[in-house]
């Protein structure tokens, strides 16, 4: 129980992860909090990579949750940019509103 | 130990609780601010780990960027977020069904693995002992040097990116004044001045 090891941190991640999943579900018709579920996902994922890399001893690992960060700071910037342009567009962005492509 | 033990408790709990914060808060400002305090708390528990770079990186990217970003967007989009909400307890049984199964699948998981034996020499970068290189130098060391190209590529990433932010939300309004230098620079006299012979007597 003091001795914190590997498994530890991959419970903290599950769970975050856990949560993202769930935020995605319960807040069905807000995009930003979808998008910000978005963001626990993929720091959960941040922790398992960090957590194997220190671990292991293994920094590749490390270089890796670098560049999983990059693409989410990305994922953000474009994810919100499509959110103000939908707002301006539509006046709501509201999630079942979104049907446009629909056809 | 005991420190450790203490700390790590603390940063992961303060981060399930933010993270909890983050989906169930009623005001998306809200939202975001936990979000930020669980990025903090996770940036602890890499500094815990000893990968104290990407703890700052985390710090400096998501609280300095990203979440200030997401603040923005809330701040600027003028919506009644209370009827954005109206399904929460409508879907509080599906999701809390997904998020049960999830977990029980990933501790599940958890419960059975184990590491393979030779799992010691397939080591693609071995960690140099941290008293003689910091976490910071090492991961220098091999991102400017073995991963130069994706290294770059994540730049490319990061510029794509910018300009599509930019190429979505940049718009020309119609009737909004503003200087355009190349336009004044470029007059000719002959455009601008015309002269006219005036009878006397006469106007124009």
């Amino acid at each position: 129980m003091l001795e914190i090891g590997l498994s530890h941190y991959l419970t903290v991640a599950a769970i975050l992860f856990t949560l993202g999943i769930f935020g995605i579900f319960l807040n069905r018709k807000n995009v930003i909090i979808i998008l910000m579920s978005v963001e626990l996902i993929l720091l959960a994922v941040n922790i398992n990579l960090v957590s194997f890399s220190v671990f292991l001893q293994d920094l590749a690992g490390q270089v890796f949750a670098m560049l999983v960060l990059t693409v989410a700071a990305a994922e953000a910037a474009i994810g919100l940019a499509i959110i103000v342009v939908y707002f301006r567009n539509r006046g709501t962005i509201a999630v079942e509103d979104i049907n446009l492509m629909k056809g | 130990m005991i420190v450790q033990a203490l700390a790590f408790y603390l940063f992961a709990s303060v981060a399930i609780a933010a993270a909890v914060m983050v989906i169930s808060a009623r005001n998306p400002v809200h939202s975001v601010l936990f979000l930020i305090l669980a990025f903090f708390n996770a940036a602890g528990l890499f500094v815990l780990m000893g990968a104290e770079f990407i703890a700052m990186i985390l710090v400096v990217v998501y609280v300095g960027a990203v979440a200030v970003l997401f603040l923005f967007v809330v701040m600027m989009l003028d919506i009644g977020f209370t009827e954005l909400r109206q399904g929460f307890l409508q879907y509080m049984p599906i999701g809390g069904l997904v998020g049960i199964v999830l977990l029980a699948e990933l501790f599940m998981v958890a419960g059975s693995w184990l590491f393979a034996p030779q799992i010691g020499s397939t080591r693609a970068f071995p960690a140099p002992p941290p008293d003689q290189v910091t976490n910071t130098h090492a991961l220098g060391n091999i991102l400017y040097t073995d991963y130069i190209y994706l290294f770059q590529g994540a730049g490319m990433v990061l510029l794509v990116a910018m300009v599509g932010a930019i190429v979505l939300t940049l718009r020309a309004r119609p009737g909004v004044r503003k200087q355009r230098i190349a336009d004044q620079l470029g007059r000719r006299r002959e455009d601008t001045i015309e002269i006219r012979k005036v009878q006397p007597g006469s106007g124009i």
